[in-house]
C-alpha cells in the first residue's frame, strides 16, 4: 500500500503539477492567439538550460534562478513572437502552427549546438527521503516542486480574476473581434499572454529538470502530454488545464502500479502511451474537455 | 444655432471588403443629441456604413467626419478611443466574464476612476444590478444586450452606434431596449442605430435615412418618414400612413428637426426630468 503512495501518487501529482504548468500556457496560446503552440515544448527546454547555465556559472542552487530563468525565457519568447508570429497574426491558424512547428525545430537544434546533447544535471549526487510515520518517503524536491507550482497557479488565478490584464486576456479569449471593437490593446495582451505561458513553461522545464536531468528532447517529450492535459481540460481554460495536467501525470504513474498480481499494469516504458491514449479518447468522446474548451 | 457642427459626417463615402464595393456615396450626418436611425432592406449596406465609421471597411472615396476631424479609415482601436462606441448586432458581451467585468472591459481605455459610470449603469440598466457576478453568457437575450449597450457607455461615447440592438428580441424587451436608448439619448449621447424594426425605431428617431442597394434612397425626420407612403409601403409593412406633412428633405440636417417631437424631446432633455432606473420601473 505505502508502494502504491510512496512510489506512484506523490511522484503522480508532482508530475501533475509540472504538466499543469505546461498545459496552462499551452491554453491560453490557443485561446488567445488562435493556435496549437509546438514550440511550448522546447520553451521548457530552454527555460532548463538556462538555469543550467547559470547553475555550471555560479554553483548556486537551481532553484534561486528561478525567476532570473523565467523572466529571461519570456524574453525570448516575445523576441521570437516578434520575428516568427506577428508577421503572420491574422494569417489562418494553420500557417501558424506550422510556423511554430519550424520553430520549435530550429530552437532545439540551437540548445543542441549551444549545450549538447548528453545529459546534464542541476547537481551531482542524490538526496534521500524524508521518513515519516516509519513508511510513508517523501523527498524534499517533491514538496519544493508541488509547493512553487502551486504558489504559480495560484498567482495565475489572481491575475486572470483580478487584474485588467488578466480580465483582458480573458476576454480576448473569448471574442478576439470584440475586444478590438471595445479599443482593448490586443498586442499588449498578446504579450502578456506569451509571458505568462512562458514564464509558466520555463518553470515546467526546470522543475522537471530538477527532479531528474537535463537534456535536449525534454520539452518535445513533454509536449504530448502537455497538449493532452490543456485538451482534457477543454482548450482555452486554464483551470481546466491545470485539473487535465493533474490528472494526466497521476494517471500515467498510476498505470504502472501492480494493480494486478505483482507485475507493473504497464510496462514503465509506455507510460507515455496513455497520455496518447487520454488524448485520442477526449478528441473521439468529448473534444470540448472536462470545462467545455473550444472545439476546432 | 444653425451653425452648430454635427458630432459625425460621412460625406460621399463609398466602400465595400477589399474588392466589391457596398456601399456608394452615402452621406449620413448625426447631429448633437440626435437619435438617427438607418433603415432599408438586407444587403442594403446599413451594417457596413457602421463599419466604416470603425475603421474595420475598406474605404474607396469620401471623408468621414468626427467633430470636423477626419478620421476616414482610422483603425477601430483608435475610434473607439476617440469617443466612438459600438454595439455589435451579435457576439457583443464576452460571455465568460461577469457582467462586472463587461462593464470593466468596457472602461479598458479609460484612465480615471470609472466606478461611479458603472454605478450609473446599474440604475440606468436595474435588471442588471441582481446579477453583477453572473457570467454574461448566462443571462437573457433581453439582458445580455443591456449588457452590451451599457459596455459601450462605460467610456461615456460622444457617439453611441447600435447595429441592429433589438434583432432577435421578444417585443417585450423590444419595448424596452428602445425605451433604453431613448434613455440614453436623453442624457445626452447621439445615436446611429440600424434597426429592422424600422417603425418602433423611426418613432424614436430625430432623423432616419433609407438606403437601398448602398446608396441613399431618401431621409427626413423620423416622423415624416413614417409619414411618407413610399417608404411606409416599402419598408415598414403596408402603406396605410396619413399624407406626410412635407418631410422637408432640405431642411438644415445636422440641427434636430424642429418637429413637435423634437421639441418634446428637448423638454426632458433634463436628467433629472426622468428618474434614471426608467427600464426597470418599465418592467415591473
Amino acid at each position: 500500500m505505502m508502494d502504491f503512495v510512496n512510489f506512484h501518487l506523490i511522484p503522480g501529482v508532482v508530475l501533475g503539477s509540472i504538466y499543469a504548468l505546461g498545459a496552462i500556457g499551452v491554453t491560453l496560446t490557443f485561446g488567445i492567439l488562435r493556435f496549437a503552440n509546438f514550440a511550448h515544448g522546447e520553451t521548457m527546454t530552454l527555460g532548463a538550460y538556462l538555469t543550467l547555465t547559470l547553475v555550471l556559472l555560479t554553483g548556486w542552487h537551481a532553484l534561486l534562478f528561478l525567476p532570473v530563468a523565467l523572466a529571461l525565457t519570456a524574453l525570448l519568447v516575445l523576441a521570437m513572437d516578434r520575428m516568427f508570429f506577428r508577421p503572420l497574426r491574422h494569417a489562418p491558424s494553420i500557417i501558424l502552427v506550422i510556423a511554430s512547428f519550424g520553430l520549435m525545430l530550429m530552437v532545439r537544434s540551437l540548445v543542441q549546438v549551444i549545450w549538447g546533447t548528453e545529459l546534464q544535471g542541476f547537481s551531482k549526487g542524490i538526496t534521500l527521503p524524508w521518513v515519516l510515520f516509519d513508511s510513508l518517503r517523501v523527498f524534499p524536491k517533491h514538496v519544493v516542486i508541488l509547493t512553487a507550482a502551486i504558489a504559480l497557479m495560484v498567482a495565475v488565478h489572481v491575475l486572470l480574476r483580478h487584474t485588467r490584464t488578466g480580465k483582458a486576456m480573458r476576454a480576448m479569449s473569448d471574442s478576439p473581434e470584440l475586444a478590438r471593437l471595445t479599443g482593448i490593446d490586443t498586442e499588449r495582451v498578446v504579450r502578456a499572454t506569451w509571458i505568462v505561458g512562458a514564464g509558466l513553461a520555463a518553470a515546467a522545464g526546470i522543475f522537471l529538470a530538477y527532479d531528474s536531468h537535463v537534456e535536449t528532447l525534454m520539452g518535445f517529450k513533454m509536449l504530448l502530454p502537455v497538449f493532452a492535459s490543456a485538451l482534457l481540460g477543454g482548450l482555452g481554460r486554464p483551470y481546466g488545464a491545470m485539473a487535465g495536467g493533474l490528472v494526466i501525470g497521476v494517471v500515467e504513474e498510476l498505470s504502472t502500479y501492480a494493480w494486478i498480481g505483482s507485475e507493473p499494469l504497464l510496462p514503465p516504458g509506455y507510460k507515455a502511451g496513455v497520455a496518447f491514449a487520454i488524448m485520442v479518447a477526449i478528441l473521439i468522446w468529448r473534444p470540448s474537455g472536462l470545462f467545455r474548451g473550444r472545439v476546432f | 444655432m444653425a451653425a452648430e457642427r454635427p458630432v459625425l459626417v460621412l460625406d460621399r463615402v463609398t466602400g465595400g471588403y477589399g474588392g466589391a464595393e457596398i456601399i456608394h456615396e452615402i452621406s449620413i450626418i448625426l447631429g448633437r443629441g440626435e437619435i438617427v436611425t438607418l433603415i432599408g432592406p438586407n444587403g442594403a449596406g446599413k451594417s457596413s456604413v457602421m463599419n466604416a465609421v470603425l475603421g474595420t471597411l475598406v474605404i474607396g472615396g469620401g471623408r468621414i467626419l468626427l467633430h470636423g476631424e477626419d478620421i476616414t479609415g482610422t483603425p477601430p482601436e483608435r475610434v473607439v478611443r476617440r469617443g466612438v462606441s459600438y454595439v455589435p448586432q451579435t457576439a457583443n458581451v464576452f460571455p465568460n466574464l461577469t457582467v462586472n467585468e463587461n462593464l470593466e472591459m468596457g472602461a479598458y481605455v479609460r484612465t480615471d476612476d470609472f466606478r461611479p459610470r458603472m454605478d450609473e449603469m446599474y440604475e440606468l440598466f436595474a435588471p442588471l444590478a441582481g446579477r453583477r457576478r453572473s457570467p454574461a453568457g448566462t443571462l437573457s437575450g433581453g439582458q445580455r444586450q443591456m449588457v452590451a449597450i451599457a459596455k459601450a457607455l462605460m467610456v461615456e461615447p460622444d457617439i453611441l452606434l447600435l447595429d441592429e440592438p433589438t434583432a432577435g428580441l421578444s417585443p417585450r424587451f423590444r419595448e424596452e431596449i428602445f425605451a433604453v436608448v431613448e434613455d440614453v439619448n436623453a442624457r445626452g449621447t447621439p445615436i446611429l442605430m440600424v434597426e429592422q424594426n424600422a417603425r418602433q425605431a423611426l418613432g424614436i428617431a430625430d432623423r432616419g435615412y433609407v438606403l437601398v442597394d448602398g446608396r441613399n434612397r431618401t431621409d427626413g425626420t423620423g416622423a415624416g418618414l413614417l409619414a411618407d407612403p413610399e417608404v411606409g409601403a416599402m419598408f415598414l409593412g403596408g402603406g396605410t400612413a396619413e399624407p406626410a406633412p412635407a418631410p422637408s428633405p432640405g431642411a438644415p440636417i445636422g440641427t434636430p428637426a424642429g418637429t413637435a417631437r423634437g421639441e418634446a424631446r428637448a423638454g426632458r432633455r433634463d436628467p433629472d426630468a426622468r428618474p434614471p432606473s426608467a427600464p426597470g420601473a418599465r418592467r415591473r
